[in-house]
């Protein structure tokens, strides 16, 4: 199998509020720093990348912008998706379905049709023969995909189309992208986790899951780690002085190293209950302090995450 | 204020907010609380912690809240007076006794659980967990002689996606789209109308023509069910508007956190939903007031060997950044509510799994003003 970033396509997931949108942008800066031309794909129109990027940048919806030097982003709307798929397939049959109204609001309120419509997009942008007009390749596309649960939904939609359709226009292009979310010389699934109860458990079922669907969890990435800052042998001479000192500063900053180091401790187990099942495929990533993640902190990780990819 | 208050005279309390925020243990320890003050609870989640749900006697899916034996809640710190009840949301159970109870006959509803169509909407599809949610909490509140539902609704990418998937799945259930290119036959069932014919042409050649005939057959299936879908989501929405409704927002001091409970709040007050207040979870409370950052390491001289000092006064100093950024956040959401609906739960050094957990969480929600201040001078000193 190729390594990571040789692919063409990445899909990030993981349970909500475990930094998958933070990962994707550093990996993505990663991949273009080694000159790949790369753009981070957004699902369910979050809009949150071109935040991380710049508080001011003006935010456009599925438009191919230019973060960086190499580094693109793109927010997909499956209403947008599915205009510029009707043009291009069904030319001015498609334009004036695409314009009907009725047509609109029979098509997204089909069971599946969004999450078809965007993973739709996200294959057409891994093509290297553009069908969007005038559209250059990419090397890789990292998607921004929706919450663990939802992310096999996505994952497993083109496939559920293909056989629900059985023949037709949409059975194919829904085998074609299937299939091409099954080669793994091709696409690759990375699950994000906090070292937390719920989100590696979800990591678990997710990797369970793939694994039914014959597909392959090429990377679990354990985010925001704590450092280990105190040993263990150590705690008992913080618990002795936080009895003995007045000092209230002395006594907050006791508090909380104590209560990190407990949070640490905690973190770990859960790391490792995770890394028993992954083995091998883990990658970890520190907890960054900072009031706002913007370009310094993506570096970093984009660092951290240089030197520990397979 | 505090969640007693905000809760006063209500029956139903949604608590909505986006994945990781702590939403589970918040619901469950809202729903402990007011069954401690004398209330008949019950709380309904979607996926709990094993453990939490362990802590709560919900070892399986049963899909009918179960009351959380009183010894289990005797061994904790907190006097239970009222009842507390747990239920753990079976999505795709909730869907089909939905159809078993709308459909005309047990033979129907057998033909719809078996359609494809439906196989794919009552599971794969996102919404469905909300729109279950919501239809179990509205046929709790019916059926159900409870003093407060609690509702911890289906993990999501963002809080809003609660008031908005159901209503995706109700449009389609009721056919709003189809129903236009539908004509009416005989047996009440329904087959393609001959206007619909050029844009069926269409979509036939973008869609191939199977997955119309499913729809078709799913749809003929369903027949006058679909006014029931309607009438249902007039009465849940009736439901959700009503002033003995409270909507509350899990959150955290983050800034995307912070920016969501924003949004929510207007958009909650622009449907004319009743919004009761937002609970802030992992908050890092200012631990170093006006004194100096490098007077840490100074007043820590004499306790502790230099090398390890040193450690504990970066930790401080990371951890102030955190209260810094959880400050500011926190100060923008003020600004746009009314700082009297914010109640702020301070970062705990552990997943909170079991019921002493519970009534760790359950003091600061709970706390009033001055009972408050003491816990977070308490924290501070």
């Amino acid at each position: 199998m190729p390594a990571l970033l040789d692919k063409r396509l990445v899909f990030v997931t993981g349970k909500g509020g475990v930094g998958k949108s933070t990962v994707a942008i550093a990996l993505g800066l990663l991949a273009a720093r080694r000159g790949l031309r790369t753009i981070v794909a957004e699902l369910a129109s979050q809009e949150r990348v071109q935040g991380l990027f710049s508080e001011t940048a003006e935010r456009e919806q599925f438009r191919e912008m230019e973060l960086e030097q190499g580094l693109f982003t793109i927010s997909i709307d499956p209403q947008q998706a599915m205009e510029e798929y009707l043009k291009v397939k069904a030319g001015t049959l498609g334009q004036a379905l695409g314009s009907s109204r009725l047509f609109q609001a029979f098509a997204m309120a089909t069971p599946g049709m969004r999450e078809l419509l965007s993973i739709g997009k996200v294959w057409e942008l891994a093509q290297l023969d553009r069908r969007t007009r005038g559209a250059a390749p990419y090397d890789l596309v990292i998607v921004d995909a929706p919450a663990t649960g939802h992310g096999v939904g996505l994952l497993r939609t083109p496939k559920t189309f293909a056989d629900i359709a059985r023949v037709g226009p949409i059975a194919h292009q829904g085998r074609t992208i299937a299939d091409t979310i099954a080669d793994s010389e091709f696409t690759g699934v990375i699950a994000v986790a906090t070292p937390e109860e719920m989100p590696v458990n979800e990591t678990l079922t997710l990797a369970d899951e793939l694994a039914r669907d014959e597909l392959t969890l090429d990377l679990v990435i354990v985010n925001a780690l704590y450092p280990a800052r105190f040993e263990s042998s150590e705690i008992d001479e913080l618990i002795g002085a936080l009895e003995r000192t007045r000092s209230p500063l002395a006594r907050s900053a006791l508090r909380a190293a104590l209560s990190e180091h407990a949070r640490a401790a905690t973190q770990r187990a859960q790391r490792d209950r995770l890394r028993e099942h992954v083995d091998g495929r883990l990658v970890e990533l520190p907890y960054v302090f900072a009031e706002h993640v913007g370009v310094a902190e993506l570096e970093v990780l984009a660092g951290a995450l240089e030197g520990s990819l397979p | 204020m505090n969640v007693a208050e905000m809760l006063e005279g209500k029956r139903v309390c949604v608590c909505c907010g986006s994945g990781g925020v702590g939403k589970t243990t918040t619901s469950a320890a809202v729903a402990l609380g007011m069954a401690a003050r004398g209330a008949k609870v019950a709380v309904v989640t979607i996926d709990p912690a094993k453990r939490l749900a362990n802590a709560l006697g919900l070892e399986q899916l049963e899909n009918e809240p179960r009351r959380v034996s009183p010894d289990r809640l005797a061994a904790g710190p907190l006097e239970v007076d009222g009842e507390l009840w747990a239920m753990m949301l079976d999505p795709k159970r909730t869907f089909d006794e939905l159809i078993d109870r709308i459909a005309p006959d047990p033979g129907r509803a057998q033909e719809i659980k078996a359609n494809r169509v439906y196989r794919e909407l009552s599971t794969a599809v996102s919404g469905s967990q909300e729109l279950t949610a919501i239809a179990k909490l509205y046929e709790l509140d019916q059926e159900h002689e409870f003093d407060l539902l609690v509702l911890d609704t289906p993990p999501s990418r963002n809080a809003l996606e609660f008031l908005d998937a159901p209503n995706r799945i109700n449009s389609f259930l009721e056919g709003r789209a189809l129903k236009a290119f539908m004509k009416p036959t005989g047996f009440g069932f329904r087959t393609l109308g001959r206007g619909a014919l050029p844009l069926l042409g269409g979509l036939r050649r973008i869609t191939g023509i199977d997955l119309i005939t499913d729809l078709t057959v799913f749809f003929g299936l369903l027949g006058d069910m679909t006014n029931d879908f309607s009438q249902r989501a007039a009465q849940v929405e009736q439901l959700l508007r009503a002033d003995t409704t409270a909507f509350v927002l899990v959150s955290s001091a983050a800034r995307e956190a912070v920016d969501e409970a924003i949004w929510f709040g207007e958009r909650l007050a622009n449907d004319g939903l009743p919004f009761a207040g937002v609970i802030v979870n992992r908050v890092h409370h200012d631990l170093l007031g006006d004194r100096e950052p490098r007077e840490v390491r100074r007043s820590l001289a004499k306790t502790l060997p230099g090398p390890l000092a040193a450690r504990v006064a970066e930790n401080f100093r990371d951890y102030h950044v955190l209260a810094t950024r959880d400050a500011y956040n926190l100060s923008r959401l003020e600004a746009q509510l009314d700082s009297r609906r914010l109640l702020l739960v301070p970062q705990l050094d552990d997943d909170v799994h079991d019921v002493d957990g519970l009534a760790r969480v359950h003091r600061y929600l709970f706390a009033s003003a001055a009972e408050r201040e003491r816990l977070i001078e308490d924290l501070v000193a």
